[in-house]
């Protein structure tokens, strides 16, 4: 649906603020992620250090549109799809900055296991799950972005993989546990980190529900996959 | 009787006025792309109080409304929105025959009251409008005493025999309209006297009293400050439990407030009918998200 031009200029430059400066937080917290998992799988501590250190500036930003959304529910009282975006946002920053945090954690283990990483390989069981997490992020960005609610549905479609994965990767890891218990420190940083990149596959989730939300006006958490898909995207074949 | 026919002019004037500013209104407005064919949303309704079907309204050659299909329900506040001219207040008063106070203007289609047709050649307008009352956007009480505001109806349509019942009427009606406490001790007195918010509250007392069905609002806040619009609104909230409620309003953020139903109005057609927990969250019609998120169409 192609919606027209506010009437007030300042109210949809606020909205388009708004939503510039989700645009940015999203762009933030994404390099925080990769650069979370490219400190993680290349035993970078330097990389680590900056990543753990750097997460006020996420936090810096959820407050600043929070406070923006605050103020053009005060000033404009939004409406449908207006209103929609601001609650969408809203919903959107507390798993960004929650992203940043995971992102952040990462990067702590990240530093204690670089330290040990000639003796340890342990981390690289966790290629293929970042790899899964970080392009869930980066289309869930994008969906946002570019108000894509079929990207969404796909994306929401493909949370399974990373549970998948992450079991297969706890199990594996079990299993370095019980081989050497002297490992079981590292080993658990390990599944501490792909705990948080599990975690950050949810909150993409989230980020694709809120968009779905934001585009067609229905709440799609907690419900049937299937029974959203037939109810607002019938005769398409998303999933496949 | 003479009481009536003074009151009728300035009636027929503040309607004629309505008329003026709707064919304003068209030279002004904007066309816009989107078609508008059929009301989307819920515009009929199971047992509904009030209904029209394939409702014009003509202004001498100029059509002001085009076929409206609309029910009301038993004890529902439905808020009438829309652009000015858009035909909201015209709507409103084809409910209760007051377009009948305008030589030029003339309405067609199906309009029942329970069933009845309202337009039937038996109908009485005057007992209509008992039925269903009406208040107007700038409040008017009759240049008496509060008293009289509001035992006037009663008296002309004999709904108290003796001056003990009609006290009673004045005092149940005033009460129910949220104004009794301030105007007990002063009830002899002018009602033009009273503030906007309580001459407003005068008139909703006026309309009660000759136990209405439906009372229809003509933007009934838009000359009262927020405290007393405030205090309508939980009013009507109050009153809707008794009758059914149609409400043209400018605002809204009201019709957001007070509604259960929201009709969108736009150039004379009725574009969509909803719950108002839906048109304000997630309107159909694309138009209507146009109206009430402040866009340009």
């Amino acid at each position: 649906m192609q919606l027209g031009q506010h009437i007030s200029h300042r109210y949809g430059q606020n909205l388009e603020g708004i939503r510039n400066n989700v645009l940015t937080m999203g762009g933030l917290v994404e390099s925080q992620a990769d650069n979370a998992v490219k400190a993680l799988l290349e035993g970078n501590a330097e990389l680590a250090e900056e990543v753990a250190t750097s997460d006020y500036k996420v936090n810096k930003m959820e407050v600043t549109i929070d406070e923006q959304c605050v103020q053009v529910i005060a000033r404009n009282q939004p409406a449908a799809k207006d209103l929609r975006l601001v609650i969408a946002v809203v919903k959107v920053i507390t798993d960004l900055e929650r992203i940043g945090d995971e992102a952040e954690k990462i990067g702590r283990y990240s530093i204690k296991l670089a330290k040990k990483q000639a003796k340890n390989t342990m981390h690289t069981e966790l290629t293929h799950l970042s790899q899964l997490v970080l392009s869930m992020l980066h289309d869930a960005l994008d969906a946002f972005a570019r108000m894509d609610t079929e990207l969404a549905m796909k994306i929401i479609a493909k949370g399974d993989q990373i549970n998948t994965e992450y079991n297969s990767v706890s199990r594996l890891l079990i299993t370095h546990m019980m081989e050497d218990p002297r490992n079981i420190k590292d080993v658990l940083r390990v599944t501490w980190c792909a705990r948080s990149l599990e975690r950050i596959g949810d909150h993409s989730r989230n980020i694709c529900e809120y968009v779905v939300y934001l585009v067609k006006g229905a709440d799609i958490r907690h419900t049937n996959l299937d029974d959203v898909l037939a109810d607002y995207f019938p005769g398409k074949d998303i999933t496949s | 009787m003479t009481d009536i026919i003074e009151t009728l002019p300035s009636m027929a004037k503040g309607s004629s006025e309505s008329a003026e500013v709707i064919s304003q209104a068209d030279n002004t407005r904007q066309e816009f792309d989107v078609e508008i064919s059929g009301t989307v949303g819920k515009p009929l309704i199971k047992n509904p109080k009030m209904s029209s079907r394939n409702c014009d309204v003509f202004y001498g050659e100029k059509q002001a409304i085009f076929n409206i299909n609309l029910d009301i329900g038993e004890n529902e506040i439905i808020a009438m929105i829309g652009p000015s001219g858009c035909g909201k207040s015209t709507y409103l008063r084809v409910l209760n025959r007051m377009n009948d106070t305008i030589p030029i203007c003339r309405v067609t289609g199906e309009h029942t009251l329970d069933g009845e047709d309202i337009y039937g050649k038996d109908q009485d307008p005057v007992l209509l409008r008992a039925r269903v009352g009406m208040v107007f956007q700038k409040p008017n009480p009759f240049p008496k005493s509060i008293y009289d505001n509001v035992a006037y109806g009663a008296r002309l349509h004999g709904l108290a025999s003796n001056r003990s019942e009609l006290d009673d009427v004045v005092e149940a009606s005033l009460i129910k309209a949220g104004l009794f406490k301030e105007v007990k001790d002063d009830l002899l007195k002018p009602g033009t006297g009273l503030s906007g918010g309580q001459q407003q509250r005068l008139c909703i007392a006026r309309a009660i009293a000759v136990d209405p069905e439906v009372i229809l609002m003509d933007e009934p806040t838009s000359a009262l400050d927020p405290i007393a619009t405030a205090i309508i609104e939980e009013l009507m909230d109050e009153l809707k439990e008794k009758y059914t409620i149609a409400v043209v309003t400018h605002s809204m953020q009201q019709a957001a407030r007070v509604s259960q139903r929201t009709a969108y109005f736009h150039m004379g057609k009725l574009v969509e009918v909803n719950d108002t927990d839906k048109v304000f969250t997630n309107p159909e019609h694309q138009l209507t998200e146009n109206y009430i998120t402040g866009r340009f169409g």
